[in-house]
């Protein structure tokens, strides 16, 4: 079986945000950049597939810059095989789905994983573009993934519960918590990932339909108004008349 | 311009968060038209007309009564061309984003979700989207002729605008090769009011001590007809259901009120929340961080604020 796994390559979640260039660049003075966390939790799901299933390869492919190799690196340490990078900017959610959809098309893969959303941009449609580029099914956020064969047994978090679903290979998903626990490499695979492929290729070009003006921040918020907890009833005046929320 | 809106029901009820994208596309200002797909109550589909459609479709076929991505992508693409539409309106939702990519695969159009206030359109057609899970904005200029909006709870106030209007049945061309993602049960909690869509949020952490401890949550949530949430660490020891996770990783809420009651406030939790519009934050260490995110606190422990605040909630109304 062959598995592609799609990494982001993002600020770490406990990051303060901040632009630069006008507000039109991603300040990433001091920030520490990780594997997208709900790309991380596709990647553990993958290689427990290939721990389970002999003669199952695992790619990981990423979107960016040479400065993202060091997270790709930690995807291979992590345990996958071998891994892309599309040498461009990823610039918006299209663009990258245009390159992973060009990448896939003629490499036959049983399943395409990702994270149901990337921490930066928060699109959360990646997966199901490069569903329909490829012309297979889509499902995302998924929860659990159980491969039976050629089909799967899939569990999709929807409002206030979850969908069970079967589907055949191959098909993309984007996944999500407790789809697998999140993997921490241990010495012997960092060591192995430095000898590991990693396949740099150059972006197709892809006319985006959308394009960034500017950054904003969100206004600061004003002072906490304390109350006592021998006045609770006063809260909910508060609430009420002057926040008027209730 | 002519506006297509997908709304989406539960259980034949047209959810608030598509009755919003309803709004969204009115306030926009062109010809709305809705589309609902599977069961849904004629009253519902009628009452599409007050909030501001000028034109209800309904593809009433009982394959649609499940959310299937692929099929619901093809029909809507199917309504958008019958309708001649140039836009699509949706609301952000599990459903409801899977489905707005694929269409604007399927259209070659622009795609933008999280989408938080009308578009500006003075020079070029401007939205502006929620990133860095609520802690920024940025700002993405549409360019392709077709565009599909994914709006953010709250993106539009629902108003009474017009009257019903009578639905017409739509009927699209359905292919077996979009059913090939098969549904083969829902698991769903019934008669809650969904976390992702609630108006006053009431969350509880590990200050609560223990799952047998919740009531107080609940019933604060009951007399406020909230919904109910927790932090990260009390989903992973499985003290509450993982799909009440709220944060970075788990829920983002953006409802009016947010009620957090012994959480301390770590930035993936306020990650999740920073949209709401009012946050009250109960937490027995005044130090907790939490506190700076908030418009009101009060240092207590829970077991004592609680009951206070329920009965307080109750003799106001």
């Amino acid at each position: 079986m062959k598995i592609l796994v799609c990494i982001s390559h993002v600020p770490d979640t406990t990051s303060k945000i901040n632009f630069t260039d006008n507000n039109t660049k991603f300040d990433s003075n001091g920030v520490q950049f990780i594997i997208g966390p709900y790309d991380d939790y596709a990647l553990a799901r993958a290689i427990e597939i290939k721990e389970a299933n002999a003669g199952t390869t695992v790619t990981v492919l990423n979107v960016g810059p040479a400065d993202t190799e060091p997270t790709i690196r930690k995807a291979l340490a992590i345990g996958a095989d071998d891994a892309v990078r599309v040498n461009a900017e990823p610039s918006d959610s299209f663009f990258v789905a245009m390159q992973i959809a060009e990448h896939a098309k003629s490499k036959g893969y049983d399943l395409i994983l990702m994270g149901r959303e990337s921490i930066d941009f928060n699109g959360g449609v990646v997966h199901s573009i490069v569903g329909e580029l490829l012309g297979i099914p889509s499902l995302s956020p998924v929860m659990k993934l159980e491969l039976e064969g050629t089909k799967a047994k899939l569990a999709r978090e929807i409002e206030g519960g979850k969908e069970l679903l079967e589907v055949n290979l191959p098909f993309v998903a984007g996944c999500q918590e407790p789809i697998a626990e999140w993997k921490i490499p241990n010495m012997r695979g960092i060591m192995s990932a430095r000898t590991k492929p990693l396949q740099v290729i150059e972006p197709m070009a892809v006319d985006s339909g959308v394009s960034l003006q500017k950054f904003e921040l969100p206004p600061a918020k004003g002072a906490v108004k304390m109350i006592s907890s021998d006045n609770v009833g006063e809260l909910v005046s508060l609430l009420k008349n002057e926040a008027k929320v209730l | 311009m002519n506006i297509l809106v997908f709304v989406e029901s539960a259980e034949g009820k047209i959810k608030k968060t598509s009755l919003e994208a309803v709004a969204y596309a009115h306030g926009m200002g062109g010809k709305v038209a809705a589309l609902a797909l599977g069961t849904v109550d004629a009253a519902d589909l009628a009452a599409l007309g007050k909030f501001g459609a000028a034109k209800v479709l309904h593809a009433a076929d009982a394959r649609l009564n499940d959310g299937v991505i692929q099929a619901y992508s093809s029909v809507i693409v199917q309504a958008m061309q019958a309708e001649n539409a140039d836009v699509l309106v949706l609301a952000n939702s599990s459903l409801g984003t899977p489905v707005a990519a694929r269409v604007a695969t399927k259209l070659g159009a622009s795609i933008a979700t999280n989408v938080t206030e009308l578009p500006e359109t003075a020079a070029g057609f401007v939205v502006k989207k929620s990133i860095y899970t609520g802690k920024a904005f940025s700002k993405i200029e549409m360019k392709n002729a077709k565009k599909v909006i994914a709006i953010k709870k709250n993106a539009a106030e629902v108003k009474e605008v017009g009257a019903d209007v009578a639905p017409e049945s739509f009927t699209p061309q359905l292919a077996d090769a979009d059913f090939a993602a098969k549904i083969t049960a829902t698991e769903k909690a019934t008669g809650e009011i969904l976390l992702p869509e609630a108006n006053i949020v009431v969350s509880g952490g590990r200050g609560m001590k223990g799952p047998e401890h919740w009531g107080p949550i609940e019933e604060l949530a009951k007399v406020l007809g909230a919904a109910t949430g927790c932090s990260k660490p009390v989903s992973d020891i499985g003290w509450r259901p993982h799909h009440e996770h709220v944060g970075q990783t788990g829920v983002k809420v953006s409802p009016q009120l947010y009620i957090a009651v012994g959480i301390s406030g770590a930035i993936q939790h306020l990650a999740g929340v920073n949209s709401s519009k009012c946050i009250v934050v109960i937490n027995k260490d005044a130090d907790a961080p939490f506190f700076k995110a908030a418009d009101y606190g009060i240092v207590g422990d829970a077991f004592d604020v609680l009951p206070k605040l329920i009965e307080a909630v109750k003799a106001a109304k």
